[in-house]
């Protein structure tokens, strides 16, 4: 573990470099988003009545899905640039490799990292969360660590992924084609039940779903209302991260040793 | 040389690398003395850094028998990369941070504290002669900088072992010799360096002993010295002519010198008196546009090993 902390300890030094507009992005995207969609837009939805979103005003319903979602972003992101960075560009895992480290420690330590940066992503998201007024529990809190799960369910299969690549070509596929329409169609804006009937059933096998559904409940206090689903959710995402974690740590491995 | 596993640093027996139906590396046999320079030299694709990948204990073996300071790298890959100092080809430097963040940090995956890296990165700042740089991000630094902040971050550790691939290639000539002062500078302090170039000055300057490698087997092993005494005459008497006349040269240098190569735009005459050869040429009405006596060098060496030059 001590290995694994001195990972942690190098992406920490670089980070630091870009603190501070980090943490200023963090905030305003949050911010932006609530502001245009969840007042903006929410005036628009409210107006015609809360049925649809069992009684909740469109900020409320939107606020958790877009925490989740914008996690998932920011893990698709870290999971891609940073990892072919290392193997390709820079190098610097083949640095780390040339020292006592295992290729495990290394893969290990920079999704451990990855998860630290969601963390921090989604702290700030849950801050101007509550900033809106759009939380109505105290289990608001627990959205961070189920926002940071969604976002692994995505960063580790894309890191194992990005392992296997040389240039980034085909990262543009994952964005245009992964995860944007995950982010637009995963219950993130609207009920997955406005979806078409045939769709509804697409929309459950996106790990996004899992993690919206999930993190609203919390950040709303409706979790007790669906105890099975909700216990579904958490087991699907921690499947995906436990396997996708072990295929990051195999591909970062064969890439290392290759040379 | 010791041929005995016990007292060798690097010891090497039917050494072979494969990927998959290539044979990066054909059954080579090794050893390298403690406080020794041993070298290298092939052109590239010889296998020079498919060899020194597996010494580094990043790369397992595919036949063979490797001890790396008297242990095995299958087994005891992390503890043998504890004690060797790796450069590799290209650089690895984190361009993210300056140039001591690149050391302090590096040596913490060496287990050391903050305060130990701290002390080791100021020395070592000093004899890559990067102190005034310290504070700087990597990206701007020329070539030679950060090949010299590539060794002091190799050297973090207090290596045994400094593994050196291709050091200076692509660096103008006078980033080599700064470079070539700061090896010869580690070696009298006893570090044992193992390098790879396809530059014949560069082992000669540094290497008392090398190898000289050639489509993943080794040819022909010894000290500069040795290797050009038995490959090669003392002189070389080179005669250039004008393309047309070269071709038309049939015959006519025959039993000038001992031996004789024709490159595209010169010919090589081997013998150890290399003026009585341009004599000689002379009085046989030979007129080439240019004559040149010189000493043999490893380049000779590999000419005669393998028919062709090191740098293609």
């Amino acid at each position: 573990m001590a290995a694994l902390s001195h990972v942690l300890e190098h992406r920490a030094v670089q980070y630091r470099r870009t603190f501070r507009s980090s943490v200023f992005s963090s905030f305003l995207s949050p911010v932006l988003f609530l502001t245009a969609m969840g007042l903006g837009l929410g005036g628009y939805v409210d107006r015609s009545g809360g049925a649809a979103l069992g009684g909740l005003t469109y900020l409320q319903f939107l606020a958790p899905g877009l925490l989740a979602a914008t996690v998932m972003q920011a893990a698709a992101f870290e999971a891609t640039f940073p990892i072919i960075g290392g193997l390709n560009w820079q190098r610097t895992f083949h640095a780390m490799y040339a020292t006592p480290l295992s290729p495990r420690d290394i893969a290990l330590g920079n999704l451990v990292w990855m998860a630290i940066r969601l963390a921090m992503i989604a702290t700030v998201f849950t801050v101007v969360i509550i900033a809106f007024g759009a939380a109505h529990s105290p289990l608001v809190v627990l959205g961070i660590p189920v926002a940071v799960l969604t976002g692994m369910a995505f960063g580790a299969p894309i890191a194992a992924y990005s392992a296997t690549q040389r240039t980034p070509n085909k990262f543009n596929v994952i964005f245009r084609f992964g995860i944007t329409p995950l982010f637009l169609f995963s219950g993130t804006f609207f009920p997955i039940e406005s979806l078409p009937g045939f769709l509804q059933p697409v929309a459950w096998l996106s790990p996004l779903w899992h993690g919206v559904d999930l993190t609203r409940g919390l950040v709303l206090g409706t979790l007790g209302q669906n105890p099975v689903a909700m216990l579904a959710h958490v087991i699907v995402l921690t499947t995906i991260v436990a396997v996708s974690t072990w295929a990051a740590v195999r591909t970062i491995e064969r890439r290392l040793v290759r040379g | 040389m010791s041929e005995n596993p016990s007292t060798s640093l690097i010891h090497a027996r039917g050494l072979t690398k494969r990927f998959g139906d290539f044979t990066a590396v054909d059954a080579i046999d090794f050893d390298v003395a403690p406080a020794e320079a041993f070298g290298f030299l092939g052109p590239n694709g010889a296998g020079k850094t498919s060899t020194m990948r597996m010494i580094g204990s990043v790369s397992p073996i595919t036949d063979g028998t490797l001890t790396v300071l008297g242990l095995d790298p299958r087994i005891n890959g992390p503890q043998i990369r504890a004690r060797l100092g790796v450069v590799p080809q290209q650089d690895t430097l984190d361009t993210e941070l300056t140039v001591r963040e690149n050391l302090v940090l590096y040596g913490r995956y060496f287990g050391l504290s903050r305060e130990e890296c701290g002390r080791r990165a100021d020395e070592l700042l000093d004899f890559a002669q990067l102190t005034e740089r310290q504070n700087d991000e990597v990206e701007p630094l020329s070539g030679g900088m950060k090949r010299r902040l590539t060794i002091a971050r190799a050297l973090i550790n207090e290596p045994e072992l400094l593994l050196l691939d291709e050091p200076t290639t692509g660096l103008d000539p006078q980033a080599r010799h700064l470079l070539w002062d700061r090896l010869y500078r580690l070696k009298q302090r006893g570090v044992t360096l193992v390098l790879t170039t396809h530059y014949m000055d560069e082992a000669e300057q540094l290497c008392d002993r090398l190898v000289v490698m050639d489509k993943a087997k080794i040819v022909a092993e010894g000290s500069p010295r040795q290797l050009i005494e038995r490959y090669s005459t003392k002189e070389v008497t080179e005669l250039r002519f004008p393309a047309d006349v070269q071709d038309s040269l049939d015959g006519k240098l025959d039993g000038l010198a001992e031996r004789i190569e024709r490159l595209a735009d010169r010919v090589l005459l081997y013998a150890d008196d290399g003026e009585a050869v341009a004599v000689a040429a002379h009085e046989r009405g030979l007129k080439p546009e240019t004559v040149l006596v010189r000493r043999s060098t490893l380049e000779d060496v590999f000419l005669r090993l393998t028919g062709r030059s090191l740098i293609e």
